[in-house]
């Protein structure tokens, strides 16, 4: 016992690094195998309240240029509505709607690192749960991973763990949105089959085998692509439509019916087994 | 005096976290070189204060900076390792000198200063990208990152620390 003891307490200083190391790549390892990791995130109140009290004070360097955005996508989406072939009042039931769109700002952008998350405006409170889409105003920009009271951290494209389902557009040539780390205006498109025609310059859109996004969100443009290792299938580089490094106002989106479609598959594969 | 020494190590370590998360981590420069500047608070913390403090401290540090830029404890990992190893890279640099009761960082030479702060941040980088990509066919890629990343800590941590150097007696 005695020898114990002093051998506890001729190593304290390892033994308190070892325990602390260890803490930490506990922590480390398993944010990489699950999906989420819970507490350790910016959206708690400490982290949030900075960055927020921050943003609001950066903001205004930079509001002439979001107002200008903001007027493009008016003039955008009114030449959508102007042009649309109109029945005799709008449509403004709200009870066959599939999705909700909330909008909100960033408060937090990040797109060096190799798993990249940035931190919103709104949580818990004005109605934002996880596994809801996020996009801007150009393109689809991440899911929404982990909320608070009042601040949510979306996990962007921009991460390693990231695999959206995206499609080619007017086809239904599907494949999964990845990223590879090299540089943040590009991304991924994997297994997509080799007898696809592809052409530089094709438009990326978001597929309809997501429970997340609605169909034919853009993406990016097919930046240039090859076939890969054992030749079954095409590597495709993507340019994105968003800029990341300059993302401010964005939308989150809401399926309504996103329960049930989780139920309905989890009692089909249940029945299944 | 000593009083005025906590103070001024709280003073420090809040600063630098927030001038890190909130200056540092947005800089992007090429798109990827994000210096580490809270490393100071390492090389400026007195040394004949009690270890155990010391490596807590600095896990704190990390962790801190980690909530912020969403890394959950990589951050954490790589200061509390070259907080256990700061005493050996000490004897490595400054020789025996270090032991005796009046040593002062101020004493030292420039050069030897300079070898104690390069040390300690390639350590830190070397483990901390190499946990952040965590897979080792990117070697090259983990090489790449620690060098150039180094390169930029290492100026601005030199440029900060002769700014708000300690007073030369």
């Amino acid at each position: 016992m005695q020898q114990i003891i002093n051998f506890i307490l001729r190593y304290k200083n390892f033994l308190l690094y070892l325990f602390l190391l260890i803490i930490s790549l506990a922590l480390t390892v398993q944010s990489h195998s699950y999906h989420r990791s819970k507490y350790f995130n910016s959206s708690n109140w400490l982290t949030g309240n900075i960055y927020e009290t921050t943003s609001s004070i950066t903001t205004y360097f930079g509001l002439g240029e979001e107002n200008k955005k903001l007027v493009e996508e008016n003039k955008r989406l009114r030449n959508l509505l102007f042009n649309q072939k109109k029945e005799d009042s709008m449509q403004l039931d709200t009870t066959n709607v599939t999705y909700r769109v909330i909008a909100s700002q960033v408060i937090k952008n990040s797109y060096s690192l190799p798993r990249n998350y940035i931190t919103i405006k709104k949580g818990m409170a004005q109605g934002i749960k996880p596994d809801m889409g996020v996009i801007t105003a150009n393109g689809i920009l991440g899911i929404v991973e982990n909320t608070s009271q009042n601040f949510a951290t979306v996990q962007s494209i921009l991460n390693t763990k990231s695999r959206i389902n995206a499609k080619i557009k007017n086809t239904n040539h599907y494949g999964s949105l990845v990223w590879d780390t090299k540089d943040y205006n590009t991304v991924q498109l994997a297994d997509v089959e080799r007898l696809v025609p592809l052409k530089i310059g094709d438009t990326i859109v978001t597929g309809a085998s997501s429970s997340i996004f609605p169909e034919n969100i853009p993406i990016g443009i097919v930046k240039n692509f090859d076939l890969n290792n054992s030749q079954s299938s095409y590597s495709i580089d993507i340019k994105l439509f968003n800029n990341m490094a300059a993302v401010r106002s964005i939308y989150i989106i809401e399926n309504i019916q996103r329960e049930e479609i989780i139920e309905l598959e989890a009692k089909t594969n249940n029945d299944s087994q | 005096m000593i009083r005025n020494s906590y103070f001024i190590n709280i003073i420090r370590f809040v600063l630098l976290i927030l001038v890190q998360v909130l200056v540092f981590n947005k800089l992007n420069f090429f798109g990827y070189i994000n210096p580490m500047v809270y490393i100071l608070f390492l090389y400026w913390y007195p040394i004949k204060e009690k270890r155990q403090l010391f490596l807590l401290l600095s896990f704190l540090l990390g962790f801190l900076i980690d909530l912020f830029s969403d890394t959950v404890a990589i951050h954490a990992a790589a200061t509390v390792t070259i907080a256990y190893l700061r005493p050996t890279i000490m004897r490595f640099c400054f020789g025996v000198n270090y032991e005796f009761q009046n040593f002062k960082l101020t004493n030292t030479t420039r050069a030897q200063q300079i070898t104690f702060l390069t040390l300690l941040i390639i350590i830190h980088h070397l483990v901390f990208f190499t946990l952040e990509i965590f897979s080792f066919e990117n070697t090259l890629l983990i090489l790449k990152k620690v060098l150039t990343i180094s390169i930029a800590t290492l100026i601005l941590c030199l440029l900060l620390s002769s700014l708000f150097s300690v007073e030369k007696e």
